[in-house]
């Protein structure tokens, strides 16, 4: 007889459904407020600090649920906020400056959920607070820095050959290095000496005597753009980890962009401080023999630069880069035995010979430190985002007292809080090309959580209105549909949860409340269609088993257009429309499979395989 | 319980040229809008900067421009938005203006002048190039879904019907936008994503139908083609209407449930469902009909010959 159920059909809608619902079941447990301590410059929590911080909550009275070590992480969960807070503050003061102790919230996932891999849903910002930035990378700039560099080695270069040349000139607005030589022969053997020490070089003839334009090929462009690029989010990712936030984001979108999301945060203002500063630093020699009262009339000495210092005095100065702040390691504030504050200076190997070198011959002269900022204008460029403005001072000038190696310290910082400014930044690295916020959201706490009751709410009171609609139009099969819609939510949540990345955002559960509205459809297509062959007179069975093989065909093609609609959204979105796409994906496979495999085994539970007079439909 | 219940098929197609009259109304009521009024973008897509704050009492909204605007934000425009303590401020791009820091900013200036204290519930910031690409990606990603459906159909079904769909869902695009346009409703990322879901919603809607017009063109012989269509339309017109309604059901839901954030997608999604709904009945087949769809195309296609049958040997 029609319409009976081979065992596999059983095994498998059970299954899946078991499935789903073991991997749903991490959302309903509460987050427990947390603290979040994880030590900075690759060092590690031990188990000694562990147990004196488990200590130190005791006698402050704060009940921890649990300390635990992961990974290298400690994780303290508490009861409430209120003691998170608090044993914030006795953490930070225990702690200091070498770890980082942030607010988080953790869930609280049964042992054996987490043990198979069971974790709730990625609540996105709109849901849960927190600070989405969008930065765009000045890539202008490292392209401009990159011709600086050029112009440089070129003259070292050409001096080392023994090529004299009469000028070498880096054209920023051209993108090109500008080599004018005194006569023909010189500039032949400057373009090949050049060529020899670097392939990459494109030489254009100019139409000025003697001269020709270096350019740097677009593949070498591409990649000191996709470099630039890296460098910048390697440094936001430090940068990110010195505010201490749980769960950071920070991401590569597009050719030139960055997106950064800081779940939790409250204080953007600081966030965006270290974040947006754009600062490096760079070491120079003061060149105290050249005249610098010429200088300020306009009348600057070849091979040197004017500067001014914090307070307006000017200084003179040389071209010559002693060392650049990509070379620094580490950073730390402290005070000298006069109680001044200072900055002590970590170099990597290359940044210890380079300074070696550089401060050999040097040794009494003066050494200034060149702090340089790149700041937004009030000028917008075509695209009208803000122009930005190179802004760089002398923040100190020391005679060198001896080789410097890699250990050394910057002295003469007016306030600690300077130093302590100036350090972060310079641990966090130097970007090599300026970024600027181009985008930012920042949703409260209060609204997040708002989102998430307001989009529950929905989805329950949506979900009522459509179980009531079904069963009062097609009575049992309405029942069986419904049960076709609730495990619907429940695949929908347990995908949701069980693909990492995938993120619930507010109008991802739009999406949710949608597909709940949509996913019976495919229901009434197929009830429709056993109505269809019942009044066209088939048997009871016959009905249902034209009904369902009918109804397949044009729910397949009506869903795998919705899908493909579904897939472009992904492929092309952003943000709202990306986490939209998601869950309405998501949505139509699972409510394929509850429709059409799911109800058919009801359906044929009840009324297959027997003897029925008529259909409760 | 069954809505409509119909021994005989209703003839649609004999509203043909009156459904069309009233979709080329709606067509050119809706560019006229969209050309002439515009569209209100959203921050999203202007730039600029919005602050969405909490008060602990009713909001005075005049106090609230007054301090804005002795702080040099006169241009900020003041609302009330959900409740008449949350209020949101819009802040134009402005050059002289670091608009990425002036959020803090504005929440800094309410709370000195404000005693009991305004909480930040949400700011946003979007630069101007972001939101030019975001009208591009969004357009691109219509246009895109567009062509994927057009070639999808085609293959499975027949040009003409593909033609149709294809059409239908711009004119419901085109109209939802209209409606927007005419209404001065805000025009965000959420309506845009609803835009899109309506794509999806809609092609749905007319695929279901179009396999009832290849169905009941198989199974119908000598019937017009005007018949054959009615025939489809009635015999789905059940599931049509209930699907429609069952969605609408939860968009009321979500509209008046769902906060003030998503009513826009609500609104987009609420009125493009009814467009949808009726256009898959009349505009796309209609159009099928109109580019001479016949029996013949839907015949199921002869069975394949054997490979290089008929084709002279290569060598």
């Amino acid at each position: 007889m029609l319409n009976k159920n081979p065992l596999w059909r059983y095994v498998l809608v059970i299954g899946v459904l078991l499935a789903a619902l073991i991997y749903a079941l991490p959302n309903l447990y509460p987050e427990d407020p947390a603290l979040n301590i994880s030590a900075t410059r690759g060092g590690v929590v031990s188990e000694q600090i562990r147990a004196d911080l488990e200590r130190s909550f005791d006698q402050a009275n704060i009940s921890a649920k649990s300390v635990v070590l992961e990974q290298g992480q400690l994780l303290a969960r508490f009861n409430t906020t209120e003691d998170q807070l608090q044993a914030r503050e006795i953490a930070t003061e225990k702690l200091g400056d070498n770890y980082v102790t942030a607010l988080n919230l953790a869930p609280a996932t049964p042992a054996w959920l987490n043990a198979i891999g069971a974790s709730p849903m990625k609540l996105g910002l709109d849901l849960r607070g927190g600070v989405h930035f969008l930065m765009a990378v000045d890539m202008k700039a490292a392209i401009d820095k990159n011709l600086n560099d050029m112009e440089q080695t070129f003259r070292a270069d050409l001096r080392e050959d023994k090529i004299r040349y009469r000028n070498v000139q880096a054209d920023l607005a051209n993108g090109y290095v500008k080599v004018t030589m005194r006569n023909a022969e010189d500039l032949a053997a400057a373009q090949a000496a050049l060529k020899k020490r670097d392939r990459e070089l494109v030489f254009t003839p100019s139409a000025e005597e003697f001269t020709v334009h270096a350019s740097i090929s677009e593949i070498r462009l591409k990649e000191i753009q996709e470099y630039a690029l890296e460098q910048n989010i390697t440094i936001i990712r430090n940068r990110v980890n010195e505010i201490g936030v749980a769960e950071p984001l920070v991401q590569r979108q597009g050719a030139d962009r960055i997106v950064v999301q800081l779940p939790g945060v409250q204080d953007t203002a600081k966030a965006k401080e270290i974040l947006g500063a754009t600062a490096t630093l760079e070491f120079r020699l003061v060149d105290t023999d050249a005249d610098l009262g010429a200088a300020l009339e306009g009348r600057i000495p070849p091979g040197t630069e004017l500067f001014y210092s914090r307070d307006g005095r000017p200084v003179l100065l040389e071209k010559r880069i002693m060392l650049t702040g990509e070379h620094i390691t580490g950073a730390s504030s402290s005070f000298d035995e006069y109680s001044r504050p200072q900055v002590s200076i970590k170099l990597d190997a290359k940044g210890g010979n380079m300074l070696s070198t550089a401060t050999r011959d040097a040794i009494g002269r003066r050494m200034a430190s060149v702090f340089i900022e790149y700041k937004p204008s009030d000028e917008l460029d075509a695209k009208g985002n803000p122009i930005l403005v190179k802004n760089q001072e002398v923040i100190n000038d020391a005679t060198i007292q001896a080789r410097l190696g890699r250990d050394f310290r910057i002295t003469g910082i007016d306030s600690p809080g300077e130093a302590q400014n100036l350090s972060t930044l310079l641990r966090a690295g130097a970007l090599l090309a300026p970024i600027q916020i181009i985008e930012e959201r920042t949703i409260g706490p209060s609204l997040g959580k708002e989102n998430i009751e307001l989009g529950t709410t929905a989805i329950m009171w949506g979900m009522v209105a459509v179980l009531i609609f079904m069963v009062i139009y097609y009575k049992a099969f309405g029942l069986v549909a419904n049960v076709a819609l609730v495990a619907n939510l429940v695949l929908i949540v347990g995908v949701m949860s069980m693909i990492p990345g995938a993120t619930l955002t507010l109008p991802g559960m739009a999406g949710i409340v949608l597909t709940v509205g949509m996913a019976v459809d495919a229901n009434v297509l197929i009830f429709e269609r056993i109505r269809e062959e019942l009044l066209d007179g088939r048997s009871v069975q016959q009905a249902i088993h034209h009904g369902y093989d009918r109804a397949f065909a044009t729910i397949t093609d009506s869903n795998i257009t919705t899908l493909l609609v579904a897939l472009i959204l992904f492929g092309i979105g952003t943000g709202p429309v990306k986490g939209f796409a998601v869950t309405l994906a998501i949505g139509i496979l699972t409510s394929i499979f509850t429709a059409v495999v799911g109800t058919r085994l009801l359906v044929n539970l009840f009324w297959g395989g027997r003897r029925v007079q008529s259909l409760p439909i | 319980m069954q809505i409509f219940n119909f021994k005989q098929p209703l003839n649609f197609m004999r509203l043909k040229w009156p459904a069309i009259i009233l979709s080329a109304i709606m067509l050119v009521a809706s560019v006229a809008s969209i050309s002439i009024k515009g569209i209100n973008w959203g921050l999203d897509f202007t730039g600029g900067t919005v602050i969405e704050a909490g008060f602990n009492q009713p909001a005075d909204l005049p106090a609230v421009r007054q301090v804005l605007a002795d702080k040099g934000y006169s241009d900020a425009v003041v609302q009330l938005f959900g409740t008449s303590r949350d209020v949101l401020i819009r802040i134009p791009l402005r050059a002289d203006i670091d608009q990425a820091t002036l959020g803090d900013e504005v929440m800094a200036i309410l709370n000195q002048s404000n005693a009991e204290g305004v909480t930040m519930r949400r700011i946003e910031f979007v630069g101007p190039s972001v939101g030019e690409e975001l009208k591009e990606d969004g357009g691109l990603a219509m246009l895109v879904a567009l062509i994927g459906i057009l070639l999808y159909v085609t293959m499975r079904f027949e040009w003409r019907l593909s033609v149709g769909a294809v059409v239908s869902l711009a004119h419901d695009t085109i109209i939802t936008m209209g409606l927007f346009s005419l209404l001065g409703l805000e025009f965000d990322l959420t309506v845009l994503a609803a835009i899109l879901a309506l794509i999806g919603y809609s092609i749905n809607d007319t695929i279901v139908v179009f396999d009832r017009i290849r169905e009941s063109f198989r199974k119908l012989r000598d019937t017009s083609v005007d018949d054959t269509i009615n025939d489809a339309i009635t015999s789905t017109l059940n599931r049509t209407v209930i699907t429609s309604l069952t969605t609408v059901l939860v968009l009321v839901v979500l509209f008046y449930m769902g906060g003030a954030l998503i009513h826009g997608f609500a609104t987009a999604l609420l009125f493009g469902i009814v467009i949808g709904t009726y256009s898959s009945i009349y505009v796309a087949s209609s159009i099928a009909e109109i580019l001479g769809i016949s029996r013949e195309d839907m015949l199921p296609p002869p069975p394949i010959e054997k490979e290089g049958e008929n084709t002279d040997a290569l060598m």
